[in-house]
């Protein structure tokens, strides 16, 4: 899923400046899974502003919605009857979802709600961890099931670097060595002697690199 | 290791010499009488002087100016180049800038991760890993090509190394990694700062034991010790160090200032007992900011004077 996490109230409120009827838009889906912007923190975000106005003495409306997603036509298409009512949109999806409702309701600023950080998973309730970065050519099938891409600080494809001690990066003693759980997989899966295979140059052109990026299956269009 | 190089370092290896190289660090501004003054310490007891690239992410004076600086004083450089900082264009690019200049030898490393550096906010490349850019400058120089396809007119001439830990982690995967580089097309090594000698000489026989060493230069990479403090500081703090405590003691029952004196003794006794180990064809004295030393470690060590090379 995508793992977004809270941006500081301090500084929604600044992108807010004097707008005096808002909407906090919120999305069932990852956000809510990774306790940023679902329902719930919806609701939280929105009785925190409802009291910082009122201490402020600032007449300003905050209502609360939910969508299924915002990463999809049909489900913004709800609030289509009441977006006028408001002169400004908080949302809590990810970037997908506070710009595809920013293209949708073109004429009304939508400030986002969250930083989106990365495609993760949930390791234990409060800790994602990376696994993906959509970088368009999948090598999984040559690194044990283990992202180098994603999970090396280095994106090294024939690690691990030299920096690697006791299993662990260079740059934080948290962090695992994605290459020595990729030679520890290797070794599972009877398979070490992968390991002397040199990995090729990788063709980033289906990464960020290549530019904006899209999916066209004709066999599924209408 | 077919091609026709101009470098020295490659002359006296393949002449069966015990190779001696030493390294400089760039400074942190344009002034190039740093870097001649540092070569100047030591260019009569080294084949070859390593410039370092941005080392430990600090920005600094770029490896290839000082490296064309050093090749103008007529000295052997090292080109160091880290896949940190560069796409494939760029380090292309500074290849071929390199062989304008008969620059023969380069250093292929992945690079400290920027945030130990002064720019830890900055992007990273990595397009490629050090591992493949040792195989592009193979493709470069014994194909005579770009990446791209497209022919390179005067292709470089470069000897190309490459570094190794034998004290990474994990140890089992250490061999299989050296033969790894082999694969991608390193002709010689310099390997990580070694003062576990016993584990330095168990690496050596595993590569031995596959034959490694007749497949590359392996140069025993040297650091002495300046202090009891800098060989703590090292066991503790930089990744991939491997001190034995026996040598931390040594120094520490050292009287202070007799610590320095002590750290270029132990380098020396300990480039004399490797120059005994087979498979051994030289040797990497880094001595850090510290360069003023290399002649009487080169020479205490029994490696001077350097072969007379034509």
């Amino acid at each position: 899923m995508i793992v977004a996490d809270k941006k500081p109230i301090e500084e929604i409120i600044e992108e807010l400046g004097t707008h005096e009827k808002i909407l906090i838009l919120g999305c069932n889906e990852c956000v809510t899974v990774c306790e940023a912007g679902g329902k719930k923190e919806v609701g939280i975000l929105a009785s925190a502003l409802r009291m910082y106005f009122l201490n402020q003495k600032r007449d300003v409306k905050i209502d609360e919605e939910t969508l299924q997603r915002q990463c999809d036509h049909e489900y913004l298409e709800e609030i289509r009857d009441r977006v006028d009512r408001y002169d400004a949109i908080v949302s809590l999806a990810c970037g997908v979802g506070v710009q595809f409702a920013a293209e949708k309701y073109f004429s009304t600023p939508v400030y986002p709600g969250v930083n989106t950080c990365f495609m993760g998973a949930t390791e234990e309730r409060g800790l994602w961890t990376e696994r993906c970065q959509g970088c368009g050519q999948c090598i999984l099938a040559r690194t044990g099931g283990i992202c180098p891409v994603s999970r090396c600080a280095k994106r090294v494809l024939n690690g691990p670097c030299g920096g690697s001690t006791d299993g662990k990066c260079e740059i934080n003693k948290e962090i695992i060595c994605a290459w020595q759980l990729i030679i520890e997989r290797l070794k599972a899966l009877d398979r070490l002697d992968d390991y002397e295979a040199l990995s090729p140059l990788k063709d980033w052109s289906t990464d960020r690199a290549g530019g904006p990026r899209k999916v066209v299956r004709e066999d599924v269009q209408p | 290791m077919k091609a026709n190089t101009s470098s020295r370092l490659k002359k006296v290896l393949s002449a069966g010499h015990l190779a001696v190289t030493s390294e400089c660090g760039p400074p942190r501004g344009s002034d190039p009488e740093v870097i001649v003054k540092k070569a100047n310490l030591i260019k009569d007891h080294v084949d070859a002087v390593n410039i370092t690239d941005n080392q430990t992410s600090v920005t600094r004076m770029c490896s290839l100016a000082a490296c064309i600086r050093l090749k103008i004083m007529g000295l052997d450089p090292v080109l160091q180049m880290v896949t940190r900082d560069r796409n494939r264009i760029a380090l292309q690019s500074d290849i071929l800038g390199a062989a304008s200049f008969d620059i023969s030898n380069v250093l292929c490393l992945s690079g400290d991760h920027q945030s130990f550096g002064d720019c830890a906010q900055g992007q990273n490349v990595h397009d490629i890993d050090s591992m493949q850019l040792i195989q592009m400058v193979r493709h470069m120089r014994d194909d005579g090509k770009f990446l791209g396809g497209d022919d390179i007119k005067r292709p470089p001439q470069m000897f190309v190394g490459a570094a190794a830990n034998p004290f990474a982690d994990p140890f089992e995967i250490r061999i299989p990694r050296l033969a790894k580089k082999i694969k991608a097309g390193a002709e010689f090594i310099q390997t990580q700062c070694i003062y576990n000698l016993d584990k330095f000489e168990a690496w050596m026989k595993l590569a031995r034991d596959r034959g490694l060493h007749e497949q590359i230069y392996i140069l025993a990479g040297m650091t002495p010790m300046k202090s009891a403090g800098m060989a703590k500081y090292m066991k503790n703090r930089v990744p991939g160090m491997d001190v034995p405590d026996a040598l931390v003691k040594r120094l520490s029952d050292t009287p202070k200032e007799k610590q320095a004196e002590e750290g270029i003794k132990i380098c020396i006794e300990d480039i004399q007992r490797l120059k005994e180990v087979d498979g051994i064809s030289g040797f990497h004295v880094m001595a850090i900011e510290w360069e003023e030393m290399v002649p009487e470690i080169v020479e205490k060590a029994g490696l001077y004077p350097r072969p007379e090379i034509k």
